[in-house]
């Protein structure tokens, strides 16, 4: 065993760690934020606009992220219009896009959360507010997107493990996140056990940082929704 | 030229489809004994399952291969030489990507037939225990049928999941449809088409298997009263 390497190359895995959570959170607070008026948009009673939502789900939820993530930083070099235009320096950068396919996968998993919770809130709470009169903005911000949030805490802490997990491939597009270090580390010193391991113990313990947080939140706000006993 | 590279993409899928059916395979049975190791009164079997689960979830999947591909044989090779054994462990793409998707589903298949399990009616069991079913007959009888309907959903969900998770294997040199795709986008300057037609691939393994399982859940469910809504 060989652990001096990893103690040596401690800071690169803090980096990568770091990267690996700037990846998982930033595309999870972006996803979050159109997720919710495309959860609306997924159960509008116009047939077009319900059917255009399903089927950008159903795409990105029946593909694997790594094909997604191949079409936009290999694929879209293949258009020369996109080469010449002033986004190809962001479009070439593996950063951006990364973040471009992580956003788009976990907007559909999280619409579709949303949207789901959106279909179970009771009746009765929406005829209540509408008979006390809120207005329609204040009906969506006080009532809607509220029972819709806390319905959803369960499955999208699932879908939070679900994205930190996916972060690992960008390690195939260069980025060195966590399991970029990893690999890094095993090509430059010939040996394959103690980094892969470590890159394992450090998903393990965010994992378990985060579903042990959720448990806390779920408490909290959405306590409400247990039965209550006795 | 670009037909026979479609060609050769969609004729990897039977590598793909192979890979992802043995996995199922092997999935299903570490679910069902980790699931019932789960409900088990042994309080080591429950312990084990529990850390399985934890552990295996807990890490990415590409993560679970890279350590299966190259440190498990790195490991064993260690202890070989150190027996003083003349022999080189090494894994193939194909035995590793079974083993890797088959560790991972199978944690995902545990708690799904876990959950199954615990929605059987308790009173089912007792009623066969009292008429002096063997455990054997219980289980073929009684908990199998119901298991089938109740897990369905959990079990189509891990399905759609693990069919794309095998592109994965393309990055340890499976030949499956990403690895063609990827050749040919890298032999050809159209990377766009030649990983849309894998896309293509991928998304119709989902259609046809919602499609399929939908009939298979109106079989098992036959005889089920849905609450009138």
């Amino acid at each position: 065993m060989n652990w001096d390497v990893i103690a040596e190359n401690a800071p690169q895995y803090v980096q990568g760690a770091k990267l690996t959570l700037i990846l998982a959170f930033g595309s999870l607070a972006i996803s979050c934020v159109i997720a919710i008026p495309l959860a609306f948009l997924r159960n509008s009673r116009v047939n077009a606009v319900r059917y255009a939502v399903s089927a950008y789900t159903l795409l990105f939820r029946g593909t694997p992220l790594l094909v997604q993530l191949f079409l936009i930083y290999f694929g879209l070099a293949q258009f020369g219009g996109i080469r010449a235009s002033f986004l190809w320096p962001w479009l070439s950068s593996p950063l951006v896009c990364v973040m471009i396919a992580f956003v788009l996968n976990t907007t559909a998993y999280t619409t579709e959360i949303f949207a789901g919770a959106l279909r179970n809130i009771p009746i009765g709470e929406v005829e209540a507010a509408r008979a006390f009169g809120l207005s329609r903005w204040k009906l969506g911000t006080r009532i809607f997107i509220p029972a819709m949030l806390t319905r959803s805490l369960p499955l999208y802490g699932n879908e939070m493990i679900m994205m930190l997990h996916a972060t690992s491939l960008a390690s195939t597009v260069t980025l060195l996140e966590t399991t970029g270090v990893a690999r890094r580390i095993t090509l430059d010193n010939y040996i394959q056990f103690e980094p892969y391991v470590t890159a394992a113990g450090i998903y393990l313990t965010i994992t378990f940082v985060i579903v042990s947080t959720f448990q806390i939140i779920q408490h909290r706000f959405a306590g409400y929704l247990n039965t209550r006993t006795g | 030229m670009v037909g026979d590279f479609v060609l050769s993409i969609l004729a990897a899928g039977s590598m793909t489809l192979l890979l992802a059916v043995t996995s199922l395979i092997l999935a299903t049975a570490i679910g069902l004994a980790g699931a019932f190791a789960k409900v088990s009164g042994n309080r080591f079997w429950r312990g084990l399952a529990g850390v399985y689960t934890f552990v295996v979830r807990g890490i990415p999947d590409l993560v679970v291969m890279l350590l299966i591909f190259y440190s498990l044989p790195a490991v064993l090779n260690q202890g070989v030489e150190a027996l003083g054994w003349n022999v080189h462990v090494d894994f193939s793409p194909i035995a590793a990507g079974i083993a890797t998707l088959g560790l991972i589903f199978g944690a995902y298949m545990t708690e799904t037939f876990r959950t199954a399990l615990l929605n059987i009616p308790k009173g089912q069991i007792e009623a066969a225990v009292a008429y002096g079913l063997t455990r054997f007959r219980i289980f073929v009888a009684i908990i199998l049928p119901q298991l089938a309907r109740l897990a369905l959903p959990g079990f189509t969900n891990n399905w759609l999941v693990l069919a794309k998770a095998t592109a994965l294997t393309s990055l340890i040199g499976l030949h499956d449809v990403m690895f063609h795709a990827k050749g040919a986008a890298e032999a050809t300057s159209m990377p766009f088409t030649f990983y849309l037609v894998a896309a293509g691939f991928y998304f119709s393994v989902t259609l046809f298997s919602i499609v399929l399982l939908s009939i298979v859940a109106r079989r098992t469910a036959a005889g089920i009263r849905e609450i009138a809504s």
